[in-house]
C-alpha cells in the first residue's frame, strides 16, 4: 500500500498561482467575447425593433434596456468586490486581490452609466434630470465609494499591502448595497419599486421582459469578459513590475 | 481598564500641551460657518432655514481636518507598532483613541456652537435640537473617521484620500443630523442618529484595527 505524502491540491489553490490562473482562463476569453457580441446583437434587435412602445412613455421605454442592466451590474460588481475582499482577508488568495482591483474601475463605469441613462430617462418621464430620491442618492454614494477605492489603489505603492487594507474598506462600504436595494421600499419618493424580481411574478408583459433579460445577460457576460481581461492585464503588470525591480536590484549590485 | 484610560489621558495630554490644535479647529468651525452669510447674503429668514445644514457641514469639515493626527504621528514615530504589541487588544486601543478624538474635536465644536447659532439667526428651540443632534451624531463621524485614518495610515500622501473615503459613509449622519434640527419628525431622526452612532462606535474599532494590522505587516 502506498501512502500519498504530497497533499492533493484543489482547483482553488491551484488557481492561486497567477500563471496557472491566466493559462486556465485564457481559453475562456474568446468564446465569452463571441457570446457577448451575439447576446448584444440579439438584445439590441429586440430592444430597438422588436418590442412594443410603452403606452405612456412611448419610445423612451427603450432606455430601460440599458439602464436596468447597468444598474444591476453596479451592485453586482460591488458584490464581486466584497466576495473577493473576503477571499483576500480570510484565505489571502492572491487572485482575489487581482479580482478586487480589476473590478473597481468596471463597477465605477457601470454605476456612472446607470446614473447617466437614468437621468436621460428621467428627463422625459419625470421632467427632471436629477432628484434627491433614495435610490438615486444611494447609487451616487456607491459611485463615490467606487471612486474612493480607485483613488486608494492608486495611492499605495505596495500593491500586496494595499489589497488587504482596501479589502477592509470594501467590506465597510458594502453596507451601502442593501440600502440601495431597499431604498425604493423605505423611501417611496420617485423611483419605482422592484418590478421584475417580485414574489408574485414580474409586473411586465413578456414582450418587454424578453429583451430586458437578453440585455441583462449581455451586460453581465460583458462584465465577465472585461473583468477576466483586466485580471490578466493586472497579472502581467505585476510581473513587469517585479521584473523591473529585479533588474534595478541587479544593476545596483 | 487602567490601560484604556491611560491611552485616553495620553492623547489628551499630547493634544492639549502640544500647541493650539484644538483652538485652531474651533476657529476653523466658526469661520466656515461665518463665511456662508457672505456667500448667500445676510437674509435672516434664509440663514435660519439653512443654518442646520451649514453647522453640520462646518462640523463635518472640522472633524475631517482633525483626522490626520489620529494615527499618523503614532505611525511615524513607531508608537503604533508598540501599541500593537501591548497587552490591551488593538480594537480597544483604537476605541480609546476614538473617544479621545471625540473629546478633542467634537466637544469643543459643540461648546462653540452657540456663537454660530447667533451668527446664523437660529431660534432657541432649534439651537437646543442642534446641540442634541451634534452630541448624538458626532461620535459616528469620529468612528467613521477612525476607519478612514486607519486605511490611509500607511500611505505617505494619505491626507487627502481619507476625506474622500469617509464622505460617502457619513452621508446618513448628515441626513439625520440636519433632519433632527429642522424637520418636523425630529424625534425619529434623533433616534436614528443615536443608533448610527452606537453601531459605528461599536464596530468601527474592529474594522480600523484590521486595517492597521494588515497595513503594518
Amino acid at each position: 500500500m502506498t501512502i500519498q505524502t504530497t497533499p492533493k491540491q484543489s482547483w482553488w489553490s491551484r488557481i492561486a498561482h497567477p500563471g496557472q490562473f491566466v493559462a486556465w482562463t485564457r481559453p475562456l476569453l474568446w468564446p465569452l467575447t463571441i457570446l457577448t457580441v451575439l447576446l448584444f446583437v440579439l438584445g439590441l434587435w429586440f430592444a430597438l425593433y422588436n418590442s412594443p412602445q410603452d403606452y405612456q412613455m412611448g419610445d423612451t421605454v427603450r432606455i430601460m434596456y440599458v439602464h436596468v442592466p447597468t444598474a444591476w451590474l453596479s451592485q453586482f460588481v460591488y458584490a464581486v468586490m466584497a466576495v473577493s475582499a473576503l477571499g483576500s482577508l480570510v484565505w489571502r488568495h492572491p487572485m482575489a486581490d487581482v479580482s478586487m482591483k480589476a473590478a473597481a474601475p468596471l463597477g465605477a463605469a457601470f454605476t456612472a452609466l446607470a446614473l447617466f441613462t437614468g437621468s436621460l430617462w428621467g428627463r422625459p418621464t419625470w421632467g427632471t434630470f436629477w432628484e434627491w430620491d433614495g435610490r438615486m442618492t444611494s447609487t451616487l454614494v456607491l459611485l463615490f465609494i467606487y471612486l474612493g477605492i480607485i483613488a486608494l489603489w492608486r495611492a499605495f505603492d505596495d500593491q500586496l499591502r494595499a489589497a488587504r487594507v482596501i479589502a477592509v474598506f470594501t467590506l465597510v462600504g458594502a453596507v451601502n448595497i442593501p440600502i440601495i436595494k431597499f431604498s425604493v421600499d423605505w423611501w417611496s419618493t420617485l423611483h419605482q419599486p422592484a418590478s421584475v424580481f417580485r414574489a408574485d411574478g414580474p409586473r411586465m408583459p413578456f414582450s418587454i421582459l424578453t429583451p430586458l433579460f437578453v440585455m441583462f445577460f449581455a451586460f453581465t457576460v460583458l462584465f465577465l469578459v472585461l473583468h477576466l481581461k483586466a485580471m490578466h492585464t493586472e497579472v502581467s503588470r505585476r510581473r513587469v513590475m517585479a521584473l523591473e525591480r529585479q533588474a534595478a536590484q541587479g544593476a545596483k549590485s | 481598564m487602567r490601560a484604556f484610560s491611560a491611552i485616553i489621558g495620553r492623547e489628551l495630554a499630547l493634544a492639549l500641551r502640544g500647541g493650539g490644535d484644538v483652538l485652531t479647529l474651533v476657529l476653523f468651525f466658526i469661520i466656515t460657518g461665518a463665511i456662508v452669510p457672505f456667500a448667500v447674503g445676510p437674509d435672516k429668514a434664509l440663514l435660519a432655514s439653512i443654518a442646520p445644514g451649514i453647522i453640520w457641514i462646518a462640523a463635518f469639515l472640522a472633524m475631517l481636518l482633525g483626522l490626520d493626527r489620529l494615527f499618523r504621528p503614532d505611525h511615524e514615530d513607531g508608537t503604533l507598532i508598540l501599541l500593537r504589541h501591548a497587552e490591551l487588544p488593538l480594537p480597544a486601543i483604537i476605541a480609546a483613541k476614538v473617544i479621545a478624538h471625540w473629546l478633542l474635536t467634537a466637544l469643543p465644536l459643540i461648546l462653540a456652537s452657540p456663537i454660530l447659532a447667533v451668527l446664523l439667526a437660529m431660534d432657541f428651540s432649534a439651537f437646543w435640537r442642534m446641540v442634541l443632534s451634534l452630541l448624538l451624531g458626532t461620535p459616528a463621524l469620529a468612528a467613521f473617521g477612525a476607519i478612514g485614518a486607519a486605511v490611509t495610515v500607511a500611505i505617505r500622501r494619505g491626507g487627502l484620500i481619507a476625506p474622500i473615503l469617509i464622505a460617502p459613509l457619513s452621508v446618513p449622519v448628515l441626513i439625520f443630523g440636519t433632519g433632527a434640527i429642522s424637520a418636523t419628525q425630529s424625534n425619529a431622526a434623533l433616534l436614528f442618529l443615536a443608533a448610527l452612532s452606537l453601531m459605528a462606535v461599536a464596530l468601527a474599532p474592529f474594522a480600523a484595527a484590521l486595517a492597521i494590522s494588515s497595513a503594518e505587516d
